[in-house]
């Protein structure tokens, strides 16, 4: 406050760090260890206080993810290690596993509540926003208190944090005292009294230890995301995959869904709606495959009720106008190539090959998925309830990138679907950026 | 079942045989298959496993189960690096891994026809020694002493050579040598390919996709000869 100057210039630097910070909040695939992998809590299977607590820990540690970003995949759960790429160098997971030298094995459960609560570390560090300490400090002090009992129930791994790569200036923590400012608003989630117990229940999960908000809110210019565009998708940055709006029934907006094809997506991957792939896939295996059928009915119900914000009309039938050689491309591809499995009216086979026709992840404004699983296909996690997923084969190295661009243009306007036509540049872009 | 699935193959692959990108296009029979569920494979495997056009995907029908479930696992868990692959198998349980390698492990479709080869008498010749033979002087054991009379592979973890074009297997014995592909220790290919020159590696390639395959192409049993190296995949 007495060097205004400073002061300004670390604003500055700080919405530069907010961006920096929001790119680190999503990490690759993790190509993760299976779910039994994860190391069992110790005292299970015993029903005293202590286990009881220890088990809840373990399941709001998976509603929390954790596992995915503090484990190196080809190391031990929980020991961190994890780069986390950003423009401004690498960050680096924290090993959270008890072991008293580099992990938490010294720290309290009041510590600990501290960290979720504040984003503060035990020694009074800031921690940076790659932490979602921004939906955690929703969490009750109880919940807290029991993932922090299993965390500590591990076996400790000695494996010493590996220093961040953050280049000058953005490895001055100080300077996240403004992302702060700007985009952090502490506090316990408060229920809402006009809703019933199983919204109340869904949106504790969703907003807080789900952490939904990092990806499927837009980023502003400044890096963070505001409030007021909750849930309206976005880009996530460094992944080419695009979050979709979950308030707009344009995009991923589930007012029209059944709660059982919600609560499917979620839990086990495929419904009859729509199928998840690439980080929606990470976060269904590492996390909300786990989630018990009670918690995955209350996210439904808080996700359906989610108010529609529909920003933009239908595209005007103009917009949607497509050359019929394009058309005709398409439908040769798709026929040829695609009907086998999404059938050839575009009804798939659900839930193992999903439906296109009525898909609005097919119909929504950005492409970017679409195209994405026409080039490199994908599979569904495989999930407690559907272990073995049926997959769709890659087709970058069989169609160019006009045959792409129409058999997308033909899926998307196609069977009174409400699309726009694609156009080759937007899969040369892609494909561009997409492993090979 | 077996033989039933194999009759399948024989059949799908005699009609599809007359185009070849056919072998790249999904189709099964039944939703609720082994079949269906592995068409995210077919546009590079080939719809048995066979192999596909392109030279750099490998035909995976009928190596051995467990050297199949070494690599899916690997590029599930990133220790094996190729992104498509990466991408395709992240998040997939080890049981679901399991049955897609006894799956294209069963297979046993027709051979694609040979690639003409550009190489020349004395690299032919060069690799002839080193797969049938060795090089004492290099301490290089033959390629057969591991992978087979007929380079067929060894169960559980020594994969087919045979039906494999020159591009691909440089291209895996070059990243063994600079350290990009490993196997379980003791990594008993590591110890072979950092004894291969890059002209071994050329000659090995070239010679081998010249090989007919045996009327036979399955695996050898375990154990039936003893190894030249300890290798943790054979464990």
């Amino acid at each position: 406050m007495r060097h205004p100057l400073l002061v300004g210039v670390a604003a500055i630097v700080a919405i530069g760090l907010g961006a920096a910070a929001w790119v680190a909040m999503h990490p690759g695939p993790l190509p993760a260890p299976p779910a039994a992998a994860m190391p069992a809590a110790k005292g299970a299977g015993r029903t005293d206080a202590t286990t009881k607590m220890i088990e809840r820990g373990e399941y709001l540690a998976r509603m929390g993810d954790c596992v995915a970003c503090h484990t190196e995949p080809t190391s031990h759960a929980f020991a961190g290690g994890r780069a986390m790429a950003t423009p401004f160098g690498n960050l680096y997971t924290s090993n959270i596993t008890p072991d008293d030298e580099y992990g938490i094995g010294l720290w309290t459960a009041d510590d600990f509540y501290r960290m979720m609560h504040t984003g503060i570390s035990r020694d009074g560090t800031l921690l940076y926003p790659a932490m979602p300490f921004a939906q955690y400090t929703k969490v009750t002090r109880a919940d807290s208190d029991a993932i922090f009992a299993y965390l500590q129930s591990l076996i400790p791994v000695k494996q010493k944090n590996r220093p961040h790569e953050l280049r000058f200036p953005f490895n001055k923590r100080e300077l996240l005292v403004g992302w702060r400012t700007l985009y952090f608003r502490q506090g316990e989630y408060q229920p809402d009294p006009s809703q019933n117990a199983q919204w109340n229940r869904g949106a504790y999960l969703v907003e807080g230890l789900g952490h939904c908000t990092m990806c499927h809110t837009a980023v502003n210019m400044l890096g963070g995301s505001k409030e007021s565009k909750e849930f309206e998708g976005g880009m996530i940055p460094n992944q080419n995959w695009y979050a979709p709006s979950l308030t707009s029934n344009r995009e991923a907006g589930l007012g029209d869904w059944s709660l059982k094809d919600i609560g499917d997506l979620l839990q086990v991957g495929i419904s009859h709606r729509a199928t998840v792939y690439g980080p929606m896939a990470e976060v269904v295996y590492n996390s909300l495959q786990y989630m018990n059928d009670e918690d995955t009915a209350a996210m439904a119900v808080y996700l359906k009720a989610l108010p529609k914000r529909d920003a933009d009309a239908l595209p005007p039938s103009s917009a949607r106008l497509v050359e019929p050689a394009v058309m005709e491309s398409g439908q040769k591809t798709y026929l040829r190539q695609c009907a086998v499995c999404h059938h050839s009216e575009g009804k798939g086979y659900p839930p193992h090959y999903p439906p296109l026709a009525g898909n609005q992840s097919i119909t929504m404004a950005s492409p970017v998925n679409s195209i994405r699983m026409v080039l490199n296909g994908g599979y569904p996690p495989g999930t407690r309830k559907n272990s073995r997923p049926h997959g769709m084969p890659p087709f970058a190295h069989l169609l160019k990138d006009d045959e792409v661009a129409a058999v997308i243009t033909y899926i998307r306007v196609a069977w009174n679907n409400t699309g726009t036509p694609v156009t080759t540049t937007q899969v040369n872009d892609l494909r561009k950026l997409l492993p090979e | 079942m077996p033989r039933r699935l194999l009759a399948c193959a024989a059949l799908a692959l005699a009609a599809g045989t007359s185009i070849a990108q056919d072998e790249a296009i999904p189709r099964f029979k039944q939703v609720d298959s082994m079949e269906a569920r592995v068409q995210g494979c077919v546009t590079c495997h080939g719809h048995e496993g066979q192999g596909t056009r392109s030279g750099y995907f490998p035909r995976i029908a009928g190596k051995p189960a467990g050297y199949l479930y070494n690599q899916l696992v690997a590029f599930r868990d990133g220790t094996r690096k190729y992104a498509p692959m990466n991408y395709l198998v992240a998040y997939l349980p080890d049981d679901y891994l399991k049955q897609m390698a006894q799956h294209y492990a069963k297979l046993r479709p027709a051979f694609a026809p040979r690639e003409p080869s550009t190489a020349d008498a004395a690299t032919i010749d060069r690799g002839k020694t080193l797969v049938a033979a060795g090089d004492a002087s290099k301490q290089l054991p033959a390629c057969t002493s591991c992978h087979g009379a007929g380079l067929t592979g060894m169960e559980p973890g020594v994969p087919g050579l045979v039906g494999l074009r020159p591009a691909y297997i440089a291209a895996q014995l070059t990243r063994w040598r600079v350290g990009e592909r490993r196997a379980a220790d003791p990594d008993c290919m590591r110890r072979i390919a950092l004894r291969l020159s890059e002209g071994d590696i050329a000659a090995v390639a070239a010679y081998m996709s010249l090989q007919d395959p045996p009327a036979d192409p399955s695996p050898e049993s375990t154990n039936l000869v003893r190894m030249p190296f300890a290798c943790g995949s054979q464990r």
